[in-house]
């Protein structure tokens, strides 16, 4: 391994970017069918057996939704044979009894599932589809089982005022975690801006909130709240630092530093046609942005260019056409403006009413395997 | 509710062990041990392994470190102590007498 290079600890494995749900906050590609070659059960063994010669102790299983894959108790079971920790990222629909006795059998260690809201019809309406009850279903069958639980909340202007109700939710579930996290804006999100930032007032209440289930919770309910950045003084260390620590497979083979790096203007790295160590130590795009060297100022003579690593690079580009340049979340950023009137709007559109969101469409059909 | 009471250390009469979504493994890629929970690896070092392999539901604190002073000559109970606070903190522990035996076997 070249000197400079760490070994990465996690993989996030996206089986498939078809979905049930259609929330307008989704991370995944705009450009869905083009995803639709995914790799087979064979391929994605011998990803992760490079995966582990690499170092990769994590092995995060999402999408889309991953249950759609027939074969993900295959995968979990190749994982855990090779000494993986395998974590289960759904939606909770298709969960059903069968499947999480499959997946307890193959060795899966931890389900996290999703819930969009405390009650059905709001829950339903960010899903786009009924899935709220099966949702519940899901969480007591998980905990039935003997995994420990952990519910995923994607936060924005049209849940945030319920997170009271969803704390009480996830004690009565008697979920082990909750992860509340801000949307963060790729993707779909970044498209629906307008309409799921929340304003500051509401951002105020929810910390609050937080606060007070911290210490109701304590030693019960893991509560891991994360702020969102365009309302931080500092940019969030995006997946620990570019080829540092993580990377991501998607559907059809494609390796990324991180899963919105698709839309940098960078030259692309599959492993339908390299090694997963090629690509992690020597690939242009793993190179590309790892380290410091490549920073501008401010970020170059910041002495917190190792906490933060200039920020997100998929976020610098967005906002400014430039992958290169300061993540604009920061207050030192010179574009830091382009945040600042964002963040604007979103509380003058909070005030004025209802921005139409635009739901996930589905992908044209996927191989289904 | 939470099965199972979080460790103790102070009295040292707690039998801790690894809570059931936590795997503790050799990585050769690394050659190190590490911690593994769902959101984060953490890589041990020696002395950091050889405490949680004690860690086994039947020791108690006090024996763990008793154990410990017989392999190493400068053991400090409470580094060993802090050390298992942290992990109990982050519910990587829980005490080996709550429910033995419940849930589904754990991998090797």
């Amino acid at each position: 391994m070249p000197s400079a290079v760490e070994r990465p600890f996690g993989l996030l494995a996206e089986l498939t970017y078809r979905c049930p749900l259609h929330c307008s906050y989704c991370s995944n590609p705009l450009d869905l069918a083009a995803y639709a070659d995914e790799l087979t059960t064979a391929e994605w063994r011998r990803v992760l057996t490079e995966a582990r010669e690499l170092g990769v102790l994590q092995l995060h299983l999402s999408g889309g939704e991953p249950l759609l894959r027939r074969d993900v108790a295959e995968i979990v079971q190749c994982a855990g044979e090779l000494g993986l920790y395998t974590n289960l990222i759904t939606s909770g629909l298709g969960l059903t009894p069968h499947r999480a006795e499959e997946l307890l059998a193959a060795g899966l260690d931890h389900v996290q599932i999703s819930l969009q809201a405390d009650e059905a019809a709001l829950s339903d309406r960010i899903a786009g589809v009924r899935s709220f009850e099966h949702k519940l279903a899901a969480a007591r069958l998980v905990k039935q089982l003997g995994w420990p639980l952990t519910l995923n909340v994607v936060l924005h202007r049209h849940n945030v005022d319920r997170l009271a109700g969803i704390l009480d939710l996830a004690e009565q579930l008697e979920a082990d975690r909750i992860e509340l996290a801000h949307t963060q804006y790729y993707g779909w999100a970044l498209h629906n801006r307008g309409g799921l930032l929340p304003s500051r007032a509401q951002l105020e209440r929810a910390q609050e909130v937080v606060r007070a289930a911290h210490a109701r919770l304590q030693g019960r309910v893991d509560v891991v709240y994360v702020l969102p950045d365009y309302f931080s003084r500092y940019p969030k260390p995006c997946m620990g630092g570019w080829g540092r620590r993580q990377l991501t497979v998607v559907p059809d083979g494609g390796v990324l530093p991180c899963p919105t790096a698709h839309t940098l203007p960078l030259p692309r790295a599959s492993v339908r046609e390299h090694s997963l160590a090629w690509i992690w130590e020597r690939s242009p795009l793993f190179q590309r942005f790892r380290g410091t060297d490549w920073m501008p100022e401010p970020c170059r003579s910041c002495d917190r260019r190792e906490v933060d690593f200039g920020g997100c690079r998929c976020q610098a580009f967005q906002l400014t056409g430039d992958a290169a340049r300061t993540d604009p979340v920061c207050h030192l950023s010179p574009d830091h403006g382009l945040v600042a009137e964002a963040v604007a709007a979103a509380d003058e559109g909070a005030r004025s009413g209802e921005v139409v969101l635009t739901p996930r469409r589905h992908p044209a059909a996927g191989r289904s395997r | 509710m939470r099965s199972t009471a979080p460790v103790q250390t102070a009295d040292g009469t707690d039998r801790p062990r690894l809570a059931r979504h936590v795997r503790m493994g050799f990585d050769p890629a690394r050659g190190q041990h590490v911690l593994l929970t769902p959101e984060a690896v953490t890589v041990l070092n020696r002395t950091g392994a050889a405490v949680l392999e004690l860690c086994d539901g039947q020791r108690t604190v006090t024996e763990i470190v008793a154990e410990l002073r017989g392999r190493y000559a400068s053991v400090d109970d409470d580094e060993v102590r802090v050390f298992l606070d942290r992990l109990a903190a982050r519910r990587c522990l829980e005490t080996g007498d709550a429910e033995a035996g419940r849930g589904r076997a754990r991998r090797a």
